[in-house]
């Protein structure tokens, strides 16, 4: 079973991991020490609103207002529960 | 003569990979050092100037993940100066070093120049190999360098290189690791090319070596759980299928030695019939995409027989070509580490050897130490 997010948390990017734009490849990636992770568009949407800042709740009301749909919440929630167990994300409160 | 990229092999993706190998200069004299045994003969190292430049035009085409490396970078005292500069352009940068020079001030700058990440070796800083556990001044030394990485929030990422003088200690490595407060732990059993290569007959484990020092490490990782990953790299002279060497030659790595010339793999200075270029000619894009001695591996075409047919050449590209070149004199033979290598005997054959060596006597010839004097260096 996985573990309910708590929609105030405020996910931000993991330590030693580094969120950035590829210009001469088009895609966002994840850096970390001597590794790389392309990410796909939705994979980028999510992360980069990990600013410590927005909450759980905020990065969906965000997405769904971006993406001008609803009910996108498992999903994101789905997604950022897979961040955390890679350690590219990790919660605040 | 240069051959046209194999008409199967796509256009290269970008070097995604660059490792900048700032200087062979080094403090210490470690016999499992992979550096040319001729670096003394090597021409002048790049200026500031002309390493920033290779960080431009590669980050320009793609480069992403950078290794700082050597020799011992932090002899370069402007390797703040390189690593500020890389920052700004985005790359990730990596500092590969032995922390021979690694002073709280240095890493106060490197931290404030934007370094991400370090990598720690332990390696022998005396000629008494088989002291090397007990000296003192390397323990101490590590443990500083160690306590600065932690205070200044880097994971503390350690890496030893292993061979049959120092693979029986791989507990108490461990426990000194852990004593460091190790997070992630390299057991990176050497590879024998440049020093290496020349000790090999002293290096390599027996089996019996090998297997205790994998049973040693699984018991401890049992007991440390998370607290402490370790990676445990087998020698691929124990392999029957060779390593996916660079994920294959001109696809994601690009090199730069101390002088500028630019190698698809640390070790390819060796291969022959190649003219590597230099960046103090080339353009990095012209190095990358045009030049025959990046081209020259890249694809299938290269291939002999059992690779050219084989169904896992997509898999490791036929291992790795300077291998292939050291043990069987031609660099587009199977790497012999491949059990269908008509050259594997070279292989097993010298692992025979090793162990019929370490069952007689344990010092048959004298090592080799790293070393200015025997890389060629005039004086």
């Amino acid at each position: 079973m996985m573990a309910d997010i708590d929609s105030a948390a405020r996910p931000t990017i993991g330590g030693g991991f580094r969120l950035q734009w590829e210009p001469a490849q088009g895609t966002h990636v994840l850096l970390y020490p001597e590794g790389i992770v392309r990410l796909s568009r939705s994979a980028a949407a999510i992360l980069t609103r990990c600013d410590g800042q927005r909450t759980v709740a905020n990065i969906v009301a965000d997405i769904e207002r971006a993406y001008s749909a609803s009910g996108l919440s498992s999903d994101v929630c789905a997604f950022i529960q897979l961040a955390l167990e890679h350690n590219w994300v990790e919660l605040g409160s | 003569m240069s051959e046209p990229v194999a008409a199967d092999s796509p256009t290269p993706g970008p070097p995604l990979w660059l490792l900048l190998e700032l200087t062979y200069r080094c403090p210490l004299h470690c016999v499992f050092c992979y550096n040319p045994t001729d670096f003394g003969s090597v021409g002048r190292e790049l200026e500031t100037g002309e390493w920033l430049r290779v960080l431009e035009e590669a980050r320009a085409l793609g480069s992403v993940q950078l290794g700082l490396s050597g020799g011992e970078p932090l002899v370069r005292d402007d390797l703040e100066t390189i690593v500020a500069a890389a920052r700004r352009l985005g790359f990730y940068s990596n500092l590969i070093t032995s922390g021979v020079g690694l002073t709280e001030p240095r890493l106060e700058a490197l931290k404030e120049a934007g370094l991400d990440h370090i990598q720690l070796s332990f390696q022998d800083s005396t000629r008494r190999m088989n002291d090397f556990l007990s000296s003192t001044r390397t323990f101490e030394l590590k443990s500083r360098v160690a306590e600065l990485i932690r205070k200044y929030r880097y994971p503390m990422v350690l890496n030893v290189v292993l061979h049959r003088l120092n693979i029986d200690h791989v507990g108490d490595i461990l426990e000194m690791a852990e004593r460091m407060g190790a997070e992630y732990v390299e057991l990176a059993n050497t590879q024998y090319y440049g020093w290496a290569w020349r000790n090999r007959g002293q290096l390599l484990p027996s089996r019996d070596q090998l297997r205790r020092a994998e049973e040693v490490t699984a018991r401890f990782r049992e007991r440390v759980g998370s607290r402490m990953r370790i990676f445990f790299v087998v020698p691929d002279y124990f392999e029957t299928r060779p390593k996916p060497c660079m994920n294959g030659l001109g696809r994601i790595f690009l090199g730069i030695a101390p002088d500028g010339i630019a190698l698809p793999c640390q070790a390819a200075r060796m291969l022959p019939g190649l003219t590597f270029p230099s960046v103090r000619e080339t353009s990095i894009r012209s190095i990358w995409y045009d030049s025959p001695a990046f081209n020259r591996y890249r694809g299938e075409a290269w291939m002999k027989e059992p690779c050219r047919s084989c169904p896992e050449r997509g898999r490791d590209f036929g291992g790795c070509r300077c291998q292939a070149y050291l043990l069987t004199g031609d660099a587009a033979n199977a790497d012999p580490v491949c059990d269908l290598s008509p050259h594997h005997h070279l292989v097993t054959g010298a692992v025979n050897r090793a162990e019929q060596d370490i069952a007689a006597t344990p010092r048959a010839q004298p090592l080799v130490f790293r070393d200015h004097r025997e890389s060629g260096a005039r004086e």
